[in-house]
C-alpha cells in the first residue's frame, strides 16, 4: 500500500496553538509522526538575561498562560535559594492554594477540550462553565484571571483574608459536586471508555525511558509527583497523594486527571484550614550572590524545572525553563504511531500539549545522530538561519529598558 | 454603484453572523484560553451570531493573538490572504497590540500590525472575554455604518 504524508498545522481547527504535525499514512494507520515545534519561540530565556529579577518574574509568568504560576514558583524558589531567604509560611500556603487552584482550572481545561476533540460538546461547554467558578476565585486573590502575578520574590503579594477562605469553600462545594458527576462519567460512561480506551498506549517502560512526565507517566503507573517525592512550599505538611493509574493510555489519563481535581479540592480545604498567621514576604536583597540553583515544581502537566545562574548582580546570567510539556511529546511520537488517523488530535490533546511551554529547545537532531548545541553555537546558527530567508537578525540587540528605583 | 437586494442580503448576514478564526502568532496562552471562554456558556459569543471556523477560507474575522514570533509570520500572511474579501483583524490582548512584554525579544517582529492591517485592537494581559466581545460588537456597528454609507437601489 502507498504511504501519504500529511502535515497537520500549524494553524489546525483543534488546537488553539501552533504546532505541526506531519502524519505519514499507510491506508489509515499512522506509520510515522514527526513533531514540528518551535513556532511559539518568542525567546524570553535570552529577554530575562536584559532584566532584573523582580522584572524577570513578569516575564517568566507569561512562558505560559495556562499554568503561570507554577512557573513564577519555580523561578522565586531558585532566586531565593540562591539569596538564601525563607519565606514566610503564610506565603508558602497561600503558593500551594494558588497552584491547587491553578490545577483544578487546569484539569477542568483540559476535560473540556479533550472532550471537544471525540465530539462530546456538551461536556466541554459543563465543564468550562465550571472552570468560570475557579477563575473567578483566582481573579478575586490574585487580581486577574489569567497570569495572577501573586508571587514575589520572597513571599506572595496579596494576602487571604477570612472572607476570602469563605467563598473558597463555597466554590469548591460546588466544584466538587459536579466533578463527582464528571468522574462517574469518565470511570461508568461507556461510549467514552470505549473512544478513549486502547489508543495512545503508552507503557510503564516506555513512559520512563522516554522521559514521560505528569498525569501522563501518572496514568502508565510511573509514580512520579514533585509534590511529593520533592517537597516544596509549604507541601512538606499539606497532605499530597500521588493519583496513579494503570491503564496506560488516554482513558488512563482522563481517570487520573479527574481524581487529581478531587485531591487539589481536599488539599485547599486542608491548607485554608490550617493556614498559619504572619508576614507574607521575607526582605530580599536586590543583588543576588553568585551562584546556581536548579529548581522545580509540579506543573498541572508534569514536572517543570527553572535553572537560574546568578553573577552577583541584580540581572541572572542565565535562565534556562523545561516545561512538562516539552518532556512530553517524545512520547507523542510513540504513541501516534501504529494508531488511526482519527485518534490523532485526541492523542495529542491528552498530553494536554502546551506550545508556548514548549519553545525553548537548544538541543537539536541532525540527519548523523544527536547533537547537544552551545549557546554561542546556537546563535551563530539562528543568524545564519535566518539570513537566508532574508531577515539579518544579528542587527537586532536587546534593548537596555532603563530601571526605574 | 447601488447594491441590489442579493447584495445587500449578504450585506446583512454578514453583519448578523460573522464567522471567526482564531490564529495564535506566538502567545503565551492566556488569551487564548480567554478567546475560547468567549464561547463558553458564561459569556456565549454565539449569540451575537458569531462561529468559530477551523478554515480561514470560511471565515469574516481573524482573532489573532500574542507577539508575532518570525516563524508564524510567514503563516499568519497566508492565512491572511486566504481569507475572502472583506475580512477584518482583531488583535486580543497587549501582545497582540504592540509586542507587549515580548516587545524587543530577537524572535519576535511585533505586534500584528506588523505583518497585517488590524481593524481592532483589545489590550489587556491578558484580554478578558468581556473586552474581546465588546471589540467584536464594535467591529459590528462600524461594518453596518459603512454599510449603510453605500447607496443602494431602493
Amino acid at each position: 500500500m502507498s504511504k501519504i504524508t500529511i502535515p497537520i498545522g500549524p494553524q489546525h481547527p483543534s488546537l488553539k496553538e501552533p504546532g505541526c504535525f506531519t502524519i505519514t499514512l499507510e491506508g489509515e494507520k499512522v506509520v510515522n509522526a514527526v513533531v514540528g515545534v518551535g513556532y511559539n519561540h518568542r525567546g524570553l530565556e535570552k529577554a530575562c538575561e536584559a532584566r532584573t529579577y523582580i522584572q524577570d518574574l513578569y516575564i517568566i509568568e507569561r512562558v505560559c498562560g495556562i499554568c503561570s504560576h507554577t512557573h513564577s514558583t519555580a523561578f522565586c524558589q531558585a532566586v531565593e535559594e540562591l539569596a538564601g531567604v525563607e519565606i514566610p509560611r503564610r506565603a508558602a500556603y497561600i503558593r500551594v492554594i494558588m497552584a491547587e487552584l491553578e490545577r483544578m482550572h487546569s484539569h477542568l481545561l483540559w476535560l473540556g477540550v479533550a472532550a471537544h476533540e471525540i465530539g462530546f460538546d456538551t461536556l466541554f461547554m459543563y465543564s468550562w462553565r465550571d472552570r468560570e467558578k475557579v477563575l473567578d476565585i483566582l481573579a478575586e486573590l490574585g487580581g486577574n484571571r489569567v497570569n495572577y502575578g501573586i508571587n514575589t520574590l520572597g513571599g506572595v503579594r496579596r494576602d487571604l483574608e477570612p472572607q476570602m477562605a469563605d467563598e473558597i469553600r463555597a466554590m469548591l462545594d460546588i466544584v466538587e459536586e459536579q466533578n463527582k458527576y464528571y468522574i462517574q462519567l469518565a470511570l461508568s460512561e461507556t461510549t467514552l471508555a470505549a473512544r478513549l480506551s486502547g489508543i495512545g498506549k503508552l507503557s510503564h517502560e516506555d513512559a520512563l525511558r522516554l522521559g514521560a512526565v505528569g498525569p501522563v507517566s501518572r496514568a502508565s503507573n510511573v509514580d512520579t509527583d514533585i509534590r511529593v517525592i520533592d517537597k516544596y512550599a509549604a507541601y512538606d505538611e499539606v497532605p499530597v497523594t500521588a493519583i496513579t493509574d494503570d491503564h496506560c493510555d488516554v482513558f488512563g489519563r482522563a481517570v487520573v486527571r479527574v481524581l487529581e481535581i478531587m485531591e487539589s479540592i481536599k488539599m485547599i480545604r486542608w491548607s485554608l484550614d490550617n493556614l498559619p498567621d504572619g508576614e507574607l514576604t521575607a526582605k530580599m536583597p536586590r543583588r543576588i550572590p553568585e551562584g546556581e540553583v536548579f529548581s522545580r515544581t509540579e506543573a498541572p502537566r508534569g514536572e517543570d524545572t527553572h535553572y537560574v545562574r546568578a553573577n552577583g548582580t541584580d540581572k541572572p546570567d542565565r535562565v534556562r525553563v523545561r516545561a512538562a510539556s516539552e518532556a512530553n511529546w517524545h512520547s507523542v511520537k510513540h504513541m501516534l504511531e501504529g494508531d488511526y488517523l482519527a485518534d490523532v488530535p485526541i492523542i495529542i490533546a491528552a498530553i494536554d500539549p502546551c506550545y508556548s511551554c514548549t519553545d525553548r529547545s537548544i538541543v537539536l537532531r541532525s540527519a548523523a545522530g544527536e547533537r547537544v548545541w552551545d549557546w554561542a553555537a546556537l546563535r551563530r546558527y539562528g543568524i545564519e538561519h535566518y539570513k537566508k530567508q532574508g531577515f539579518d537578525a544579528s542587527k537586532i540587540k536587546i534593548a537596555e529598558r532603563k530601571i526605574i528605583r | 454603484m447601488a447594491k441590489n437586494i442579493l447584495e445587500r442580503a449578504v450585506d446583512w448576514g454578514r453583519r448578523k453572523s460573522p464567522w471567526i478564526i482564531h490564529f495564535n502568532a506566538g502567545a503565551c496562552n492566556g488569551c487564548d484560553i480567554e478567546v475560547v471562554d468567549a464561547l463558553t456558556p458564561r459569556y456565549d459569543l454565539e449569540r451575537f451570531g458569531i462561529l468559530q471556523q477551523g478554515t480561514p477560507r470560511h471565515s469574516d474575522v481573524l482573532v489573532c493573538t500574542g507577539a508575532v514570533t518570525l516563524q508564524t509570520r510567514d503563516r499568519l500572511k497566508q492565512i491572511y490572504e486566504q481569507m475572502p474579501e472583506p475580512k477584518f483583524v482583531v488583535a486580543v490582548g497587549t501582545c497582540a497590540c504592540t509586542g507587549g512584554i515580548f516587545d524587543g525579544c530577537y524572535c519576535v517582529s511585533g505586534g500584528i500590525d506588523s505583518v497585517i492591517p488590524v481593524d481592532a485592537y483589545v489590550p489587556g494581559c491578558a484580554a478578558r472575554p468581556e473586552a474581546i466581545i465588546d471589540a467584536v460588537v464594535k467591529l459590528l456597528s462600524a461594518l453596518e455604518a459603512a454599510q449603510k454609507a453605500e447607496p443602494s437601489e431602493q
